[in-house]
């Protein structure tokens, strides 16, 4: 497969040159790194060789540079070196790390003014643009691929366990009560499972239940971070979920996006997991549902508004002018509503306009494709507050992995869900006392 | 005139080491110093604010709770996979032996799992054991065990040691089989005359004359369960569950890879280096001394 890849481009590239070759020379090379595989590497490849056949000007190059993390270390290791790409892709959690690293990257809104292009906030979508920006609405990365947690639910083991196949749980409560019946009834073994614990279930529960997930703004408006995940309502949610795991109501699938096999295989009857899984879904011929993100009851603001995950693309500093120049008119071409319906509905990713997004859906694409618009609407049924901007931690990575180890603690029953809260918190903060603190 | 063995140029044996000389200085030498020195800088990722600090990353590093678990992971996870795999191996190279009609096509058999990747050998254990579809899971149920290597991390580390084990199992079988074929049938049929058993015959005469291969096996094996496994953890546990299965190389891994603590990994990996040179010389020491080389 990749190697059939790299010869079609090898082959493109080779043809392109005598074409283009008397222009070639003359161009302003820019390199754009990313992690996209399969149909979203070629969505890349194809938005690119259309931005550059628009223009005689400047040359995209886009290199395939692994996974995200393989991306990231990639472009730290070559900014070290001196050889830093002009554009990288990083994902969501990198995202604290790109913005501690100042000196080494230059925001995206200033590449646009500077650019001659003027940066219009109104014109995006505000969840997505809000969670890549500074607290004064500084645009510092460009968001490329953005995804939101969904709830996807098996048509067929609701009709068994006797739930209406089409009214989706909307609260907690209703999970854990479906969950409850799906394995009473035998329908399936298991009733629930969810991928990325730490995405979907802290940083996403803040948001959308507009809880604050730490102090300055979640880490928005300030590097001095106190973790606030072990409040009352943290707590209650946690120790319901460690509840289910004992009879197995609830099953574990392990700390990324492991758990969309166990609903895949038809063990699980309800699972939450990026709106980004649902090709995978779709591709398996499963009688699925989709609902959006399920809140707390009774909580006043729920529901507020989704993080993002995904990727956006970041600027490296020290490169020429023209390189700007070029970097401000290929973000401006990739914002077009053409190009932003192209890959919301090739990718099903998110679009970031809202022109992209009344596009798609005059066209009808959201009729044929159920699900497609659930993510959407959780960003943009609110305006974000304090809490629901996003999390922004130096060292989130660092911190995700303490809360799963905590949560793995707590599944196995070596932890009630307030013990592994406060160790979280505990350890989460030392951690980031550590790595400020350089 | 007596023939001379040695060549007369002055100039050509240098020469001839000169190129692994090379390999060792770019791959071991190079790198190892970067990381002594990396180790006592306080550093960002991007590498725009570096600090000396002396000794405090090592200071830092051994006063975690992780690190003396991650060594306490480390030694339980290298005793049994090195005591496991040459035992197995050494058990189907004596058996391999009996083999009468079609012995080369077990022994080819027996080698196969070597060529497979560390990473490959981890997924393909990760397939069998998972406890939601894997195939051998199922029937581990069925037997009444809860197996779920995602929470327990006892299961967690057998899996772990098992798919370690599995994968250098060939490579031990291959060189006992080559030492046992070194034994002379002379002794074994002679002691065979006197009487002795079978048992009697292994531990009397096979097993210690295998002590020369034996030995280079304890080392090869020690440093693969030390460096080489990371690729099976990283598929099978990733570490998990909490930090069960997380050996001194995956947190070196963890905290500079993923966690971006250039000072504290390369501390670890500093002290990592150290732990295996001095394993290394004990072993040559004081047990190569026991070693009766034919």
């Amino acid at each position: 497969m990749k190697i059939t890849k790299l010869l079609v481009a090898a082959t493109f590239l080779a043809a392109a040159v005598p074409v283009f070759g008397g222009t070639a020379e003359a161009k302003t090379k820019i390199t754009w790194w990313h992690a996209m595989t399969g149909a979203n590497g070629e969505v890349v490849n194809k938005i690119t060789k259309d931005f550059n056949a628009s223009q005689n000007e400047y040359e995209v190059v886009p290199v395939f540079k692994g996974t995200y993390p393989e991306t990231l270390n990639a472009g730290i290791a070559a900014f070290r070196a001196g050889q830093a790409p002009d554009i990288i892709q990083v994902f969501d959690v990198g995202t604290g790390v790109m913005m501690n690293a100042q000196g080494a990257i230059k925001p995206v809104a200033n590449v646009l003014t500077e650019g001659g292009y003027k940066f219009d906030k109104s014109q995006y979508i505000p969840g997505v643009v809000a969670y890549y920006s500074k607290p004064d609405g500084t645009m510092l990365s460009f968001p490329y691929n953005s995804s939101s947690p969904i709830l996807y639910y098996n048509k067929d083991i609701f009709k068994k366990a006797g739930l209406d196949v089409n009214t989706p749980p909307k609260t907690w409560d209703e999970v854990w009560a479906d969950a409850k019946k799906i394995k009473s009834s035998g329908a399936a073994s298991c009733g629930y499972t969810s991928t990325w614990l730490t995405w979907i279930h802290l940083e996403n529960f803040a948001a959308w239940n507009d809880v604050p997930y730490g102090t300055h703004e979640n880490g928005l408006a300030g590097k001095d971070v106190k973790l606030e995940i072990n409040a009352p309502i943290y707590v209650k949610h946690f120790q319901a979920i460690a509840d289910l795991a004992k009879d197995g109501t609830f099953k574990y699938g392990g700390r990324t996006s492991e758990a969309k096999q166990i609903f895949l295989a038809g063990t699980c009857g309800i699972l939450t997991e990026s709106s980004g899984g649902i090709g995978d879904i779709v591709k398996a011929g499963m009688n699925f549902g989709v609902g959006p993100l399920p809140y707390v009851a009774g909580d006043k603001n729920a529901p507020q508004n989704t993080i993002p995950g995904g990727a956006s693309l970041w600027v490296f500093a020290n490169k020429s002018k023209a390189e700007y120049k070029g970097i401000a008119e290929f973000f401006h071409y990739l914002s077009k509503t053409s190009v932003q319906v192209y890959l919301h509905e090739t990718s099903g990713y998110i679009p970031i306009t809202k022109a992209a997004y009344e596009a798609t859906k005059k066209s009808g694409f959201y009729d044929k494709n159920p699900g497609r618009e659930t993510p959407i609407l959780e960003m943009i049924g609110k305006a974000p507050t304090a809490n629901s901007k996003g999390v922004r931690l130096v060292n989130l990575p660092q911190v995700r992995d303490i809360e799963n180890e905590e949560f793995e603690k707590m599944l196995a029953g070596k932890e009630t869900a307030e013990e592994a809260l406060d160790n979280a918190v505990k350890r989460g903060d030392a951690a980031i006392q550590q790595a400020i603190g350089q | 005139m007596t023939p001379r063995a040695t060549f007369p140029h002055k100039i050509l044996p240098y020469l001839l080491v000169a190129p692994q000389l090379a390999i060792t200085l770019v791959f071991f030498y190079w790198p190892a110093s970067q990381a002594v020195k990396q180790s006592l800088f306080r550093e960002d990722p991007f590498g725009l604010h570096s600090k000396f600090v002396g000794l405090a990353n090592f200071k830092h590093v051994l006063s975690q709770p992780n690190y003396i678990n991650s060594l306490e992971v480390t030694v339980i996870f290298s005793v049994f996979t090195a005591v496991i795999s040459m035992a197995v191996a050494l058990l189907l190279a004596v058996m391999a032996e009996k083999v009468i009609f079609g012995r080369a096509f077990y022994r080819t058999l027996m080698i196969w799992p070597y060529a497979v990747a560390p990473a490959i050998a981890g997924m393909l254990w990760l397939f069998m054991f998972n406890p939601y579809f894997g195939t051998l899971a199922l029937p581990l149920r069925w037997t009444g065990i809860s197996w779920d290597p995602l929470l327990n991390s006892g299961q967690a580390m057998v899996l772990l040691i098992a798919a370690a084990s599995w994968k250098q199992v060939s490579y031990n079988f291959l060189f006992f089989v080559a030492g046992l074929q070194s034994i002379p049938k002379s002794l074994l049929e002679a002691s065979a005359i006197d009487g002795a058993g079978e048992t009697r015959r292994f531990w009397t005469i096979t097993f210690p004359l295998l002590a020369p291969t034996s030995f280079f096996l304890l080392v090869v094996n020690t440093v693969y369960a030390l460096f080489d496994t990371f690729g099976i953890i990283d598929a099978v546990t990733g570490g998990g569950p909490g930090r069960a299965t997380e050996t001194l190389v995956y947190k070196v891994y963890k905290d500079g890879f993923v966690n971006l603590i250039l000072g504290d990994s390369a501390a670890e990996s500093v002290i990592l280096m150290a732990i295996v040179i001095a394993l290394t010389a004990i072993q040559f020491r004081y047990i190569e001394r026991k070693v009766h080389y034919g």
